[in-house]
């Protein structure tokens, strides 16, 4: 190392920088490199910003979804919200987490009677078979009247258990289908 | 609260800063407890002893409110003089009819006049008709010193409920206990309001609605109802768990709380009309929204000459809820089950008769981010882990479906305080995933495609059932807000989006899918998507998001007022009367009727909204007051009552009756039960819970890495002296029992869970949080496995927060082992009279609360 270069290194070291700066515990402008200066938040980058809210519990904090094209890129509390102030809990912070993570799976699967694994088959397919078996248990359960003809308009064949994250216009959409189908066991984790 | 709802906490906190006082009542000890200016740990199970302790005290000490209790409440109302109280007939109410295992509620009314409840509330199932409402002959006693009016029938009836005795039935000292109803009574009045929230840990009770009841007493007497800062506040565990309740995938209500029709009482349109129309309150405009529903399902083909398709709708004929329909799939009697975002294998309790279930179908639909504990019951369980049923003979078909999740899909929640927010449409859902919405909508175009050439009447509600939503994008998603227009009301003529329910008509003129929603999509405009930021408004924040109903945020809040509709105090102002312009106005929009002075009196022969005075702030009810003691609706009793849970340590130490009678329970081999109290097998008192860091059955947190990092495991808490008791070390594993199943768990020795002194004697409770699974990133075992059949008979919800167990040191031998595979500990002879005063549950079969299923006694399954 030449003579130079010492004196570079030397001016360079923290403590000179400090001394220079008047910031002898290092707590202002001496503690930052280069590379935490040009640091930025993820979401600087984002393209897209779509208002939304925590799916977990009830209190229904607000949340910013960051995208980049059709990409995720982070999910932040919603300082807009009066409930929410911009805080998320654990649970709300680890949304990203549950909306990109590869846990998720992309295709339908299906598990024949008596099988032993599952195999992928395309939605249309499932779709069409899931409505072929509803129709054929209504059809062969149907009760149109007690013995003493009161009538009943339902089949006791089909049930239904519902979770309390989904939308209330899929709620609907469920209550209102099943009901006109004749299926009352149309039940929700309100219940439980 | 700071454990479940952690953001909403932080108003509770705030309010701390600015001097107010933080009480948490808890069998454990959370991050609630660690800021609260007083922790109360109680016994699991026993919370009605302590608030009829604090209603004792509220009475006894003469520190209720009088303005708001004489006006607003019925504390004046004289009841029937053949009302008899628990007091005199040792834990049971007057009325009691051993062989239906039920109440007749005849004797419980008001004298002079009957009061309709809500909708569908009345009596016992299969009762016929609702009562009727004659405010014109009610009678009261203004000074509360009649001794059949409500208030002294409430004094009485607590007058046990001692501090001495809260002491020795919840293991609270008396010391705490007094500071806790001191510091509650110092912080009510006209200056000052008190709230309490509550969450599941008061519903899962076979006396759970009761619970509920038991604080709307403590509130109302204090005057804490309908204003700011006060109320009984339920803080629900998921994102839309209120929305599915207004709109309610639940088997008895239509949307907006109506009954869905009982088969004996409601064979047509005029009987449901009159048989759930009260005839005074708010309740009386149930034929225009029940009208409106019919024209939003079922359009231009329901018209009065067809009583607007009532015929269509399915009949209940009894209990339809959860467990009932578990117990039956079990017995074989169900073909086809959709589970849309829900795992109940692990969430609901006794996840081995959940799976036996599961077993018997043709077919289940699972829908949800990755295949659940639910979804793989067929390969992934205990009883398949010890060779006990083969994969190979599960006769069930199984689909699972992968859903979008919230940022693929726009749509409303509606939170816990009944607000309804929007969420928009981010990205794309991955592949085959997608909206609930998508595949409702899809799977009902596929069905009416399959109907739509058949001449059976009983397909006609198929092929007449509105389901044109306009889709767009390259999965041909329907759109989400075309539902809500829907759910919020349109004129039939021109399809012009009602204001609110106000408008809504019984002459077929209108369409509403949920007449408490009618307003949410108010001038075209999706009410539910405003946005405008908390700091730009007033405290109340009326322009985010949607309140139902008519985006009022704090109900009942005529109560806010003194009965001339002054505020009661300059700090507690919300709304308040102006005579010069004839109208209530005030920070949030008024839950009454808009211009109706507070002078103003009904007529005697007054009826519908017409019959509620200036002075009736609950307009729900029949008599707008807010019911202290309760005539009608509830089918356990008129006055909250303590009774043990179905398994206790101790024997109920206020009444001879042990359990509350009415209770549902379910009598199957698979469903055992311990002893009544004092089972030598089961020593302990169990309870269960959340965590922060991860949510309900799991399958939004356990498949997560940054959760599963923070807590990975499933464990037990338990107490130094417990710990000490059975051997158990920190860290160790420990094995818990009950006649159902059996778990293993690391154990937790803390004193964030005290054993309780009752009466000299040391009583030990082991809590158990239930997120656990075999499935995801972090595994253990499954908490409800433990857990039976029974429940509240009001609203069928599970007994799950007290129940009693055994627990050792060490790990379970081998596979999980489950009653439905054979019993796992010897039967012992029960004695059904410790649990019911000998002849209370005559002849079991066909009552309400009793439920037999095939595989009562003589058969196992395996």
């Amino acid at each position: 190392m030449g003579m130079r270069d010492m004196v570079r290194s030397a001016t360079g070291w923290p403590v000179l920088k400090q001394l220079k700066h008047k910031d002898l515990f290092a707590l202002g402008e001496t503690a930052y490199s280069t590379r935490t200066k040009e640091l930025a938040p993820r979401i600087r980058q984002a393209d897209g910003v779509t208002k939304s809210v925590c799916p977990y519990c009830a209190v229904g904090c607000g949340q910013l979804v960051y995208t980049i094209g059709d990409k995720i890129t982070d999910i932040e509390g919603d300082p807009d919200s009066p409930i929410s102030e911009g805080r998320l809990c654990p649970k709300g912070a680890a949304t990203f987490g549950l909306v990109t993570g590869s846990h998720r799976l992309h295709n339908v699967l299906y598990r024949a009677p008596h099988g032993t694994e599952w195999k992928t088959i395309p939605l249309e397919e499932a779709m069409d078979m899931i409505a072929a078996r509803v129709k054929s248990v209504r059809d062969s359960t149907w009760e149109a009247a007690t013995e003493d003809g009161t009538p009943l308009n339902r089949t006791m064949g089909i049930a239904h258990l519902g979770g309390a994250t989904l939308d209330n216009e899929e709620n609907y959409l469920i209550k209102k289908l099943f009901t006109a189908l004749g299926a009352i066991q149309i039940e929700n984790q309100a219940r439980i | 609260m700071a454990e479940c709802h952690p953001v909403g906490f932080h108003w509770p906190m705030e309010a701390k800063r600015r001097g107010a006082k933080l009480i948490h009542i808890d069998p454990r000890f959370t991050r609630t407890s660690a800021v609260a200016d007083i922790h109360v740990p109680i016994r699991a199970g026993s919370d009605i002893a302590f608030l009829g302790g604090l209603i004792n005290y509220i009475i006894s000490t003469d520190r209720y409110f009088p303005e708001y209790v004489v006006n607003y409440t019925n504390a004046s109302k004289i009841v029937s003089e053949e009302f008899q109280d628990t007091e005199d007939l040792h834990g049971f109410f007057s009325g009691w009819n051993p062989d239906d295992g039920g109440y007749d509620v005849d004797s419980w009314q008001y004298e002079g006049f009957d009061v309709s409840p809500m909708p569908g509330g009345s009596g016992r199932f299969g009762a016929a008709g609702e009562r009727k409402t004659e405010r014109a002959n009610e009678r009261q006693d203004e000074s509360l010193q009649d001794p059949r009016c409500v208030f002294q029938i409430l004094k009485r009836h607590y007058s046990r409920y001692t501090p001495e005795m809260v002491d020795a039935t919840c293991g609270i000292p008396e010391d705490q206990f007094l500071a806790v109803a001191k510091t509650l009574c110092d912080n009510s009045g006209r200056e000052r309001t008190s709230a309490i929230c509550y969450a599941v840990g008061w519903t899962q009770h076979s006396v759970g609605a009761q619970y509920i009841r038991a604080a709307s007493i403590v509130q109302l007497l204090l005057g804490n109802i309908g204003r700011p800062g006060g109320g009984i506040l339920a803080l629900r565990g998921h994102a839309s768990i209120q929305g599915s309740t207004d709109i309610p995938t639940l088997y008895n209500l239509l949307p907006g709380y109506m009954p869905m029709p009982k088969a004996g009482p409601h064979p047509d349109l005029p009987s449901y009309i009159d048989g759930n129309t009260a005839p005074t309150g708010w309740w009386s405009n149930l034929p225009k929204y029940f009208v409106s529903l019919l024209k939003a399902w079922y359009g231009v083909a329901a018209n009065e000459n067809n009583d607007y398709c009532y015929d269509y709708l399915p009949r209940l004929t009894g209990d339809h809820s959860h467990m009932s329909t578990v117990a039956e799939m079990a017995d074989g009697k169900l073909k086809g089950y959709f589970v849309m975002g829900e795992n109940p294998t692990v969430g609901s309790m006794h996840g081995a008769l959940h799976r036996k279930g599961l077993r018997e179908l043709d077919w289940l639909v699972v829908r949800d981010f990755a295949v659940t504990e639910t979804a793989d019951f067929w390969q992934d369980a205990p009883e398949i882990k010890r060779g006990e049923i083969r994969t190979q003979d599960i006769k069930t078909e199984v689909f699972f479906f992968p859903c979008a999740a919230h940022t693929e899909k726009e749509g409303s929640f509606t939170n816990t305080q009944r607000l309804l927010q929007w969420h928009h449409t981010a990205v794309q859902p991955p592949g085959d995933a997608r909206s609930e919405l998508h595949f409702m909508y899809h799977l009902g175009r596929r069905l009416k495609r399959l109907y739509a050439d058949s001449a059976d009447p009983k397909d006609r509600a198929i092929r007449d059932l509105t389901w044109d939503y306009p889709t767009e994008g390259e999965h041909d998603e329907p759109g989400a807000e075309a539902v809500l227009a829907e759910i919020s009301g349109y004129t039939m003529t021109d399809g012009e989006a009602l204001g609110g329910f106000l408008e809504l008509a019984d002459d077929g003129t209108t369409a509403c899918g949920c007449w408490i929603y009618s307003g949410s999509y108010k001038d075209r405009v999706n009410q539910a998507a405003r946005r405008k930021a908390g700091r730009e408004q007033t405290w109340v924040a009326p322009e985010w998001g949607w309140a139902w109903p008519a985006n009022r945020r704090i109900l009942y809040n005529r109560a806010s007022a003194d009965p001339a509709g002054r505020p009661w105090s300059e700090r507690k102002k919300l709304v308040w009367w102006n005579d010069d312009r004839g109208v209530w106005e005030g920070l949030d929009q008024v839950d009454f009727v808009a211009g109706r002075p507070p002078s103003y009196r009904p007529g005697a022969k007054a009826q519908g909204v017409d019959a509620l005075s200036g002075i009736d702030p609950f307009i729900m009810q029949g008599d707008g007051k807010g019911w202290l003691y309760a005539p009608n609706g509830l089918l356990d009793g008129p006055l909250p009552t303590h009774y043990e849970p179905q398994e206790s340590v101790v024997a109920n130490p206020l009444y001879k009756q042990q359990c509350n009678p009415a209770r549902m329970e379910w009598k199957r081999r698979d469903n055992p039960f311990h002893k009544a109290h004092d089972d030598p097998r089961f020593p302990f008192v169990v309870t269960t819970y959340r965590l922060t860091e991860h949510h309900t059955a799991g399958a939004m947190s356990r498949w997560v890495a940054w959760l599963a990092e923070l807590q990975p495991e499933m464990f037990c808490e338990v107490s130094p002296e417990l710990a000490r008791e059975r051997g158990l070390s920190n860290g160790g594993w420990a094995t818990i029992t009950t006649a159902r199943g059996e778990i293993e768990a690391r154990v937790l020795v803390t004193e964030r869970l005290r054993s309780l002194r009752l009466k000299g004697r040391t009583v030990h409770q082991i809590g158990l949080p239930y997120h656990w699974g075999s499935k995801g990133l972090s595994t253990g075992d499954t908490v409800n496995e433990l857990i039976g059949f029974v429940g509240d008979p009001n609203v069928s919800i599970q007994e799950s927060k007290a129940l009693t167990a055994d627990i050792v040191a060490g790990r379970r031998s081998r596979g999980r082992r489950v009653v439905t595979s054979g019993d796992l500990v010897a039967r012992i002879e029960e004695d059904a009279t410790e649990r019911d005063l000998p002849g209370a549950r005559g002849s079991a079969d066909a009552s309400h609360g009793h439920k037999n299923g095939e595989a009562t006694e003589g058969r196992t399954h395996s």
